[in-house]
């Protein structure tokens, strides 16, 4: 454990990664105090739904009862920004959850027992890493049809084949260590030594760097959105409100800029938030790089 | 012959891996009903009107297997189906619309290693100092901007506001006179073609429309390069031999730039070989953003419109050339670097 504190030393000491951890806190508590931030008007109504203003397509500029403007249909910027931040949250840890527990599974399947099983798991993970991930993504959204749940499907299905790989890689260093051969020695079943004794010190790289993916998992989700493939129109989703955007990136003759607020405000959100992961991110790998630390 | 041995094992295990790319696009295509199914053998606007006796033909009522084997015949004789989205073969869309993203990837992959080599030499050279921060900041903004977002920015300045470059691959009249008989499209590359022509407008129009889509691009994969020049040149600065040469008392610039960074390019050159397959394999988020009718673009369209034998089609197609791609650069990567054990790198 004093290798976390170290950790958290190291972490705390650069500027950077405070001010990734600091970016994180504020989203976090944007998603938590949406309901208190951005009210959902009238009762009964599905909160992820942004409310609108009327059916008028064109952009409306920032005003005192729409802080960031409006957006193509009159949708309210600020209402789907501050509950975006939710959805984000929600696409992340539900894709890394899930992609984790079978990068979990098949990673310590095929790093314990080698062999057959090794051999048949990792040419699966070589299958998938052939592909591009947002190409097979798309494809996939698009055969089980466009909503929010097939975006996390098609995440899913690309993204766990390099936690299997990292989980194999870790667990095949942990498998010759003595302390495991010693379990097994003493006739534990295999299941007890992968999960008392393998994974618990193999895991921990894996973890971490998962928990740090939320940020590729949300720019890739609001790429697929952004294409028109994500959530129904109306959504909160970052992604789909930048797509809003797509129309109105160039305003009328002699006003170029007229319609900033739809362009900008949606991108920024996206930005921080990958970006916040991305400081930390950077922070951590620079620890885990021993060759690096080094000097 | 170890090379040739390694050729042949690497030959060996493409099988599995293309084996299973098709299985997985077939399996993805089990999900549908015979009849959904038949209009990925279809190859002419006629056929698409009699579906049931395609289902006849094909078997698209038999088990599983017996489709697979008709399906992958058809595949391997170019026969991947029908595109609605553009109303040409699948086959025939993948070659019509690949020139336009082979010229994004010519133009960008060099642009991105070249600035990437550079700035990430220039940070490792000078390790926590300003410089190094300056470029750490960049590469982590650069590598976490999400590139629709960018585009859209892009466009608003310099379509809008500047109104010097724009999107799509030509403008109107140029676009009439490339496709008129005084033009001939040697490689459907427009700016090849223009050189090949010796025709000076369509060279600059193509170049203007070139510009953006290429800038859009190159900003998340510069910043990824530098990451990766960066900490291989801290690497290789590490070594003995840089010692020696700072001992013998040659100039700090030509210990960085001739014998770090000669051997610090290698994971450098490996990288751009993905990238490229990466960025010809369709670059479909900026080329739907500029409107450039690459392949990329044909594929969101066909994606949005639930085309799915175009889908299907364009995925088997970059996954086979993105397998392809790594397996001649690890080839040649054998030849770059002497040291690298052939059968260590199997594995």
């Amino acid at each position: 454990m004093s290798d976390l504190k170290l950790m958290a030393r190291q972490l705390a000491k650069n500027p950077l990664s405070l001010i990734g951890t600091i970016i994180i806190a504020i989203f976090v508590i944007i998603a938590i105090l949406a309901p208190i931030i951005a009210p959902t008007p009238g009762t009964g109504r599905d909160p992820y739904m942004i409310p609108r203003d009327g059916y008028f397509a064109t952009p409306q500029p920032p005003s005192e009862s729409h802080p960031f403007g409006t957006t193509q249909g009159q949708y309210d910027i600020f209402y789907g920004c501050v509950w975006g931040t939710r959805t984000a949250f929600r696409v992340a840890l539900v894709v890394i959850g899930i992609t984790l527990l079978m990068g979990i599974i098949l990673g310590s399947l095929a790093g314990y027992f080698g062999g057959v099983v090794d051999e048949v798991i990792m040419r699966i993970t070589d299958v998938f890493l052939a592909f591009p991930a947002l190409i097979l993504a798309m494809a996939i959204v698009a055969v089980i049809g466009p909503s929010l749940r097939s975006v996390m499907i098609a995440l899913c299905a690309v993204w766990w084949p390099s936690y299997a790989r990292l989980i194999r890689g870790d667990i095949l260093q942990v498998r010759e260590e003595d302390y495991v051969e010693a379990s097994r020695g003493l006739g534990a079943s295999s299941g007890r030594v992968i999960l008392r004794h393998v994974l618990p010190n193999a895991i921990y790289p894996t973890l971490i760097m998962a928990s740090l993916d939320i940020g590729a998992v949300v720019l890739t989700a609001a790429g697929l959105s952004f294409l028109g493939l994500g959530a129904p129109e109306g959504y909160a989703d970052w992604g789909q409100m930048t797509e809003f955007a797509r129309n109105w990136m160039v305003g009328p003759p002699g006003e170029p800029f007229k319609y900033w607020y739809a362009v900008l405000i949606p991108g920024i959100f996206i930005l921080f938030f990958v970006l916040g992961w991305n400081l930390l991110g950077d922070a951590f790998r620079d620890i885990f790089d021993p060759r690096l630390a080094r000097r | 012959m170890e090379l040739r041995a390694y050729i042949i094992r690497r030959l060996l295990l493409l099988i599995p891996v293309l084996l299973g790319v098709t299985f997985l696009i077939f399996g993805i295509t089990m999900l549908f009903t015979p009849t959904q199914r038949a209009s990925l053998y279809v190859s002419s606007p006629q056929q698409m009107r009699d579906l049931p006796a395609i289902i006849e033909k094909y078997g698209l009522d038999k088990p599983f297997f017996v489709q697979y084997g008709t399906w992958i015949g058809q595949v391997l004789r170019g026969n991947l189906g029908w595109s609605n989205v553009v109303s040409m073969p699948v086959g025939e869309a993948i070659v019509h619309y690949l020139p336009a993203t082979l010229e994004l990837a010519i133009f960008a992959t060099p642009l991105i290693i070249l600035i990437g080599i550079f700035m990430g030499t220039k940070a490792a050279a000078h390790k926590d100092r300003p410089v190094d921060h300056g470029t750490r900041i960049l590469a982590i903004v650069g590598w976490s901007l999400p590139t629709f977002w960018l585009g859209l920015i892009l466009i608003m300045i310099f379509y809008g506001y500047l109104k010097i470059l724009e999107p799509e691959r030509l403008s109107v009249e140029m676009e009439i006179l490339v496709n008129s008989a005084a033009f001939i499209r040697y490689t459907r590359i427009n700016t090849i073609d223009a050189i090949l022509n010796l025709n000076g407008p369509v060279l600059l129009d193509a170049l203007r429309h070139i510009v953006l889509p290429v800038v859009t691009l190159s900003v998340v994969n510069i910043a990824f390069i530098m990451r990766l020049m960066r900490s291989s040149m801290l690497e290789s600065l590490g070594k003995g031999y840089i010692l020696t040469a700072r001992a013998k008392g040659l100039r700090e610039n030509v210990v960085i730039n001739k014998h770090a960074r000669r051997n610090a390019l290698i994971p450098v050159i490996t990288v751009s070989g993905y990238l490229f397959a990466g960025l010809a394999g369709g670059a479909v988020i900026t080329e739907s953003i500029f409107g450039y009718k690459g392949i990329g673009w044909w594929a969101w369209q066909s994606a949005v419109r639930l085309d799915i034998p175009s889908v299907l089609g364009f995925a088997l197609f970059s996954a086979v050339l993105f397998v392809l791609t790594n397996l001649v650069v690890d080839i040649l990567y054998t030849r770059v670097d002497p040291r690298v054990r052939l059968g260590a790198a199997v594995q």
